[in-house]
């Protein structure tokens, strides 16, 4: 809008937004930032256990530089509106994970657990950089490839039978592995994969796709009933199916996390595509039936919920009740500000103290401090997520980003408060903070679909084609 | 190590932890309100040293006040109506901000008139809140009246503008 022909308005302003930023220098400068910080946390973990500055400290900080530095100039040459948030937080989330990886590696009393269980200990830390360089080339090839996000909308069904059948994989004889009474994992030449963490991602393809097209019927076809919108009878098959499958998981497999991120990833779904929040009742109770129904009859699942409601009532007899004992008094004895890295006794948890129960030394070495900072930067993930949603300009892609950052939420939610006693504990994993290959290289993959969707939503759109209204303006003839 | 550099480096580490939210929150913050003034015929006026320096003068304070003071003047009108064409009936609220008429999609009054341009006509306030309407080289031109514009005009009161088929005017 220009004023060239009045001289009345030179002392009025306009207030555009800026020329299509791309915030890249942005996201180099917090990623530096980002890959200080752990090594800052790695030379405190050195000083503190063994006295003196960690040898690997080089070799360590190099090469988290050297991976974010990848991850930033693929993103800044494919991606480059993206936003510039997600990936120096899963950078730096990354990072200190390993770091705490490696400090409870150097714990003599985890040491001498594994070698009087298994003849011999060999430390994490290695291998969790190894999976990261993988989830970081997964990422790369993600946002390399992915050239937009909508391609998989053709995808729709195939993905639905492609995540049905992760699912099942760890049930079929001879593939699947029983740890610890959960079968969620398979093992194929000696790595031990846990399938449920990738069918997270390929079945939100499935339920954006579907919704995308169903969601006028489950929003508009209902009928109200005491303040609520109900739905009609046929259009509870989805969700009946979902929940049938998320039961069916839960007693073969044990493995309530993944069937409570499923569903209640669904739940979500629906909610945002319909704006019902019938749905939202009707899940709720929905999942509370199954999981009462359940706990009374899978045992695996009856410890756990028994571990919940009263972890030193049993501590002495169950080792499920005794991992919550401790998880707890770490975050009791972290108290606000923490012990200082290194200086807690977190590993006293002992099995799992670096993969489901990573939290747990945050809660005590970091403190009350440490964890709502970590918490903060989960969720600015998840908001950078859901902000993706708003700013997309498809519906396909408005869901499916909602769809991962709802997971992504609903997972850390389970784990930290599995960890902390609010909700019984599940056995799945802290996003990037874990011990466990297939949880970081299935979240480095959704951060790189949620960067792909973010730098289609914030490219500028192009400049509109000249008008062709005008010239067809018929003149009036006296 | 002594007690005393491990007591720093924790709370240090806590503190650098914190500061990375909060750079990381100033960044959304910056993505929110990622915005710019632009002052308008700025470009136009670096020609004319003396104007230049005049808006340098005035206080950014004085030229809020300017542009928004209108509204608040006695008698000044407070919303524009449509009283013929296929939008009679539509009202708009005058708050200060422009008001442009056309057929194109973003118009503020989108007109679907076939003998209305696509940026036909845009009502303003200038700085004293006098609304004034102007012709944007228009095919069949803006009539204030019974007069065809050629200048920017300052709008009477209930002074009916007629663009193509639709009448529109200013009412208090």
């Amino acid at each position: 809008m220009s004023s060239t022909t009045n001289p009345s308005t030179h002392h009025t302003s306009t207030i555009g937004a800026i020329g299509a930023p791309s915030r890249r220098n942005t996201e180099l400068a917090l990623l530096v930032f980002a890959v200080v910080i752990p090594v800052f946390a790695y030379v405190n973990v050195g000083l503190a256990v063994n006295d003196q500055v960690p040898s690997g400290l080089l070799g360590y900080g190099l090469g988290l530089g050297l991976l974010a530095a990848v991850g930033h100039l693929v993103v800044r040459k494919f991606a480059p509106y993206a936003d510039p948030l997600l990936l120096p937080v899963a950078t730096l989330l990354n990072g200190l994970g390993l770091v705490l990886i490696w400090r409870l590696d150097q714990s003599p009393r985890l040491q001498q657990r594994a070698e009087s269980l298994f003849g011999s200990f060999s430390p994490d830390a290695p291998k969790q950089l190894l999976y990261s360089a993988l989830g970081i080339a997964l990422f790369v090839a993600v946002v390399m490839l992915l050239k937009d996000h909508r391609i998989l909308q053709r995808y729709t069904y195939i993905s639905m039978v492609a995540a049905i059948v992760l699912l099942l994989l760890p049930l079929v004889p001879g593939l699947g592995a029983n740890v610890n009474g959960a079968k969620i994992w398979i093992s194929i030449g000696g790595f031990s994969i846990q399938p449920g963490e990738f069918a997270k991602i390929i079945i939100a393809v499935f339920f954006s796709g579907y919704l995308m097209v169903k969601r006028d019927a489950l929003a508009l076809a209902s009928r109200r009933f005491m303040g609520l919108y109900l739905p009609r009878g046929r259009d509870l098959g989805p969700i009946l199916t979902l929940w049938a499958v998320s039961l069916l998981i839960l007693i073969f497999e044990n493995d309530l996390g993944t069937s409570l991120l499923f569903f209640g990833m669904f739940v979500i779904m629906l909610y945002v595509a319909t704006e019902r929040t019938s749905w939202i009742v009707i899940g709720l109770l929905m999942s509370a039936g199954g999981a009462v129904v359940v706990s009374t009859f899978a045992s695996q699942v009856k410890v756990r919920v028994t571990a919940w409601l009263d972890p030193f009532g049993c501590y002495e007899t169950s080792g499920a009740c005794e991992q919550i004992g401790q998880s707890i008094m770490s975050f009791g004895s972290g108290g606000v500000l923490g012990t200082g890295l290194g200086q807690g006794n977190s590993d006293l948890i002992g099995f799992a103290a670096n993969s489901d129960f990573i939290f747990a030394t945050v809660g005590e070495e970091l403190g009350l401090a440490g964890v709502m900072a970590f918490l903060l930067l989960y969720a600015l993930i998840i908001e950078r997520g859901i902000r993706t949603a708003l700013a997309a300009r498809d519906p396909f892609g408005k869901l499916f980003a909602t769809g991962l950052s709802g997971a992504f939420a609903l997972q850390i939610f389970v784990v930290a408060g599995g960890v902390m006693g609010l909700i019984p504990l599940t056995g799945m994993t802290m996003p990037f903070l874990a011990s466990g290959g297939s949880s970081v290289i299935a979240n480095w993959a959704l951060v790189g679909i949620l960067l792909r969707i973010s730098d289609t939503a914030r490219r500028p759109a192009p400049a509109p084609a000249s008008n062709p209204d005008a010239e067809m303006t018929q003149v009036v003839r006296p | 190590m002594s007690e005393l550099t491990l007591t720093v480096m924790r709370l240090g580490f806590l503190a650098v932890l914190w500061l990375f939210v909060i750079v990381a929150v100033q960044v959304i913050r910056s993505d929110l309100f990622g915005t710019r003034v632009t002052q308008r015929g700025s470009r136009r006026e670096s020609g004319r040293p003396q104007a230049a320096a005049r808006q340098q003068a005035a206080p950014p304070q004085q030229r809020q006040q300017a542009s928004g003071g209108g509204r608040q003047r006695r008698g000044a009108p407070t919303k524009l109506v449509v009283s013929e064409g296929i939008l009679e009936g539509t009202t708009v609220a005058l708050q200060g901000q422009t008001i442009t008429l056309g057929r194109a999609h973003d118009s503020t009054i989108v007109l679907d008139d076939d003998y209305a341009s696509s940026r036909h006509a845009r009502i303003y306030p200038d700085r004293d809140g006098q609304w004034i309407v102007e012709d944007l080289g228009s095919t069949n031109g803006t009539y204030l009246d019974r007069s065809r514009l050629t200048t920017p005009t300052p709008i009477p009161l209930g002074a009916p503008i007629r663009i193509g088929k639709t009448v529109i005017e200013l009412r208090k």
